[in-house]
């Protein structure tokens, strides 16, 4: 009998099965990608998560400027740029004929309404420091942009590339996160929470229009039902396949290309660089020499992932590669320890839930632990470690009455952080500049290295910008600000006649302009 | 009739006021600030302050309390934080794949436990017996996430007869019902198991209750006494466990739906907790509470009707 019904059922659903299979005879013109997580709305500038922009960056929305698949910028809707001498007014020339997806004309005023919206008095913008330079934008006339800035910022150009600067409608900005209006070679389609988001091609686009006809972005999160979902043609590619120990499955198999390319994701092991004895360089130092590095990305990443000495990509032409300062060397590491005086330093080590950093926090505390420090592992979620637990100085006590305050920054309660050690990955591009923020959570207070971010954000000259860079990058790595790890690596798994998809990620984004399909 | 009845609606609502109060205090303690997590790394202390603000994340507790359990009354479950749209909508969407799917996976359930258990009962000891009980202790034993990895790989990976997962609407009916087919299976199996047990020894132990044997006494065959006087009084301890697993499944889908990436609320709640989408959580976890309670009633009622003494005597 029980077998019987299940016999049925399936010769009832195989019947379905049968009815529904489409025929694939010519060149297909959709596109399913499988992304891991799922964006909270799908405005880019009030939301930091990357998850954001894997969805619209480049597809939906378009900014002044744009990342490249190799990373450098170039024009987006503005096709040109002028910089003034004293590197204080910029001046953008619009491409003619954009409109957003509602039909209006994207012009010079709808830019200024863009850029101005970033520091406005309560904007979410969630990188509102990096434009924090403009004083003004001016719409000089359609299709012209003067911005003006209160402090030269070399940096502004490469900065407005962002998904957070994209240009947006005053029309439609509000309503962003749930109907996304932009400028882009896709239009928003639907949305069906928890499960996938559906763009569809955009027939008046002012530039080279997509080869695909539409593109849905599918939500699966558990890495087996990611395997699955690749192998039953479910998904045609995952760009960040989430399962890299099963990788050999598709390398073997002549359906799918493995690529494997780079991002900008400096995974580190934070040390709170204020909290005894994580404040004696020579105690950070021992711990920057008690990890091996090789033995971390071979048993957390699969071997996938370069190792670095600093906070910069290896694939960056300004990259110094200072791996050495910081080799593995537990002999020192004890001799370093015992000439700080330190015996047997107990530590706290938090681990947020990515792979690399449970798997890694499990083999950096052992290499620790062999060197004779006594390290506490403590697993939390992504909230908890957003939190002051780690990440958020501790808050101030207020007044008799009143709940605790945010710390304040006039010097009257200082950013206060309580963790010891941590690891993450920072993924955003050209960040360096983090390490200047009294408010991070490295607690990290250099005036030698915010002299050089400084002079970095003033610097337009090539050359000298480079100069500035190593410095940066040099000056991390012999303080020992942090154990520097590896580059995250971007392992993509696709469907071999897919093309056109980005080889490594200059910044999370899943451009789908180039992308076709071969035959 | 009418004091069980009022007796067991009272019970109903306090359990729900009950619920409410634990739920919202076990949010309160939750570390993670909100504003936080959607900010992310980059963000400005400032920043993060003022989304708490627009969030209306400060407050007096009592405030937000009471404001949360009359918007929930009023059917206003407010705006989710990460997802900015009414948690009615996400809920009202997602319930369109959580019920159906615990329907379907319950009937499959149910049409196999019945017959299963019945002939186990009917033939104890026999051939079919041993393997019926052999077959559902493995089906209890089994996980049914790695159950659902094996449908998936014979029937999504091996012979692409199904999708792996995911779910395309009930735009097309037939296409829906297909997508729930696995998932319905792999959550049906090890119920139906636990349900043919019960059925089976139910059925054993009202075979040796003397008014079967009178029936048997007065010349009705075995098969006749089993459907007439045995099934009818072994349907309560059945009908508890049915009840209990359509709760189970409602709400503990959870891990099926990440297996077969569906939509369904046990998801919705899961991002929820780890994005901090509180409001989220403390709707529908209060809605799952209210349709667990809701079908513990329902439960109650039957027995009522399948045991008139329960009538009777006011439960």
């Amino acid at each position: 009998m029980r077998t019987s019904l299940v016999v049925l059922a399936l010769a009832g659903a195989l019947a379905l099965s049968t009815a529904a299979t489409p025929a694939l005879a010519q060149t297909r013109t959709d596109v399913k990608v499988g992304l891991v997580l799922e964006p909270p709305s799908l405005d880019p500038t009030a939301e930091a998560a990357a998850a954001v922009d894997e969805v619209v960056y480049a597809n939906v929305f378009e900014g002044l400027t744009r990342f490249a698949p190799d990373g450098s910028i170039v024009p987006g809707l503005a096709h040109s740029w002028e910089i003034s001498e004293d590197g204080l007014t910029y001046t953008f020339h619009l491409r003619e004929g954009v409109t957003f997806h509602d039909g209006t004309t994207m012009d010079a005023e709808d830019v200024k309404f863009s850029l101005e919206r970033i520091g406005a008095e309560g904007s979410l913008n969630a990188q509102k420091a990096l434009y924090a330079a403009i004083a003004s934008v001016e719409a000089v006339d359609p299709l012209t942009v003067r911005i003006t800035l209160s402090k030269p910022d070399g940096n502004l150009v490469y900065n407005l590339a962002w998904g957070d600067a994209v240009i947006v409608a005053p029309e439609s900005a509000a309503a962003n996160g749930t109907n996304p209006i932009g400028t882009g070679p896709f239009t928003f389609k639907q949305r069906r929470p928890g499960d996938s988001i559906e763009l569809a091609r955009n027939p008046n686009y002012w530039g080279t229009p997509a080869a695909l006809e539409s593109a849905t972005f599918r939500y699966i999160a558990d890495p087996t039902a990611a395997l699955a979902a690749l192998q039953a043609g479910d998904v045609d590619t995952f760009p960040n396949f989430p399962a890299p120990e099963t990788v050999g499955v598709f390398e073997s198999d002549p359906r799918f290309r493995v690529v494997v390319g780079t991002t900008q994701g400096e995974t580190i092991l934070a040390m709170n660089n204020g909290k005894p004895p994580l404040d004696n360089i020579k105690v950070r130092e021992a711990i920057a020499h008690a990890i091996d590095r090789q033995a971390v990305i071979d048993g957390a990443m699969f071997g996938f992932g370069v190792p670095i000495g600093t906070f910069w990509p290896p694939t960056h032409p300004d990259y110094v590669d200072l791996t050495s300062l910081s080799k593995y060397d537990p002999e020192r590491s004890k001799a370093l320890l015992a000439e700080a005086g330190v015996s047997n330093p107990k530590l706290t080590l938090h681990l947020p839930p990515a792979p690399y950093a449970r798997r890694g926090g499990e083999i950096i505390a052992e290499q620790l632990r062999a060197v004779g420090i006594d390290v506490q592992v403590i697993n939390v979620e992504w909230a908890q470690w957003l939190s002051p637990e780690v990440f958020r100085p501790a808050p101030c006590p207020g007044a008799v009455g009143e709940g605790d305050k945010p710390p304040a920054y006039d010097g009257s309660c200082p950013a206060s952080f309580s963790y010891d050690l941590t690891i993450v990955s920072h993924t955003e591009p050209n960040d360096i500049g983090i390490f200047a923020r009294d408010d991070y959570y490295f607690n990290y207070h250099s005036d030698a290295f915010k002299q050089v971010i400084a002079d970095l954000a003033v610097t337009a000259d090539p050359a000298k910008r480079s100069e500035l860079l190593k410095a940066a990058q040099t000056q991390l790595a012999n303080d020992f600000v942090a154990g520097f790890l590896f580059e995250l690596p971007k392992v993509g798994v696709e469907n071999a006649k897919l093309m056109g998809m980005w080889e490594n990620a200059p910044t999370q984004a899943t451009d789908l302009t180039a992308v076709h399909w071969a035959q | 009739m009418l004091p069980f009845l009022l007796n067991r609606l009272a019970a109903l609502l306090l359990s729900l006021l009950v619920a409410s109060v634990v739920i919202f205090l076990v949010l309160e303690v939750v570390p993670g600030d909100p504003a936080s997590f959607m900010l992310g790394l980059n963000a400005t202390p400032e920043s993060a302050a003022a989304l708490r603000d627009a969030l209306g994340l400060d407050g007096p507790p009592l405030q937000r309390y009471l404001n949360w359990l009359f918007g929930f009354f009023r059917g206003d479950l407010g705006i989710s934080y990460t997802y900015k749209v009414p948690v009615a909508d996400l809920v009202a969407d997602r319930i369109w794949l959580s019920l159906p799917l615990a329907i379907y996976a319950l009937t499959l359930s149910t049409l196999i436990a019945f017959p299963v258990g019945i002939i186990a009962a009917a033939r104890r000891g026999s051939a079919a017996d041993v393997s019926i009980m052999g077959l559902t202790q493995l089906g209890v034993a089994v996980p049914n996430f790695w159950f659902a990895m094996l449908l998936v790989l014979l029937f999504s990976v091996t012979l692409r007869w199904f999708s792996a997962g995911g779910f395309p609407g009930w735009s097309d009916p037939l296409l829906a019902l297909k997508a729930l087919t696995l998932p319905a299976i792999a959550l049906a199996l090890p119920q139906a198991s636990i349900l043919a047990r019960v059925m089976r020894s139910a059925l054993l132990d009202t075979l040796t209750e003397d008014y079967v044997r009178s029936a048997r006494a007065k010349g009705l065959t075995q098969r006749q006494t089993l459907w007439r006087h045995a099934l009818r009084n072994a349907l309560i301890p059945v009908l508890t466990i049915i009840g209990l697993q359509f709760s189970f499944l409602l709400a503990g889908a959870i891990i099926i739906e990440q297996v077969f990436f569906l939509p369904g609320l046990g998801r919705l709640v899961f991002q929820g907790i780890t994005q901090r989408d509180l409001i989220v959580v403390k709707s529908v976890v209060m809605i799952l509470v209210f349709a667990v309670i809701v079908v513990t009633f329902v439960v109650d009622m039957t027995y009522a009707l399948v045991d008139p003494r329960l009538r009777r005597h006011g439960g």
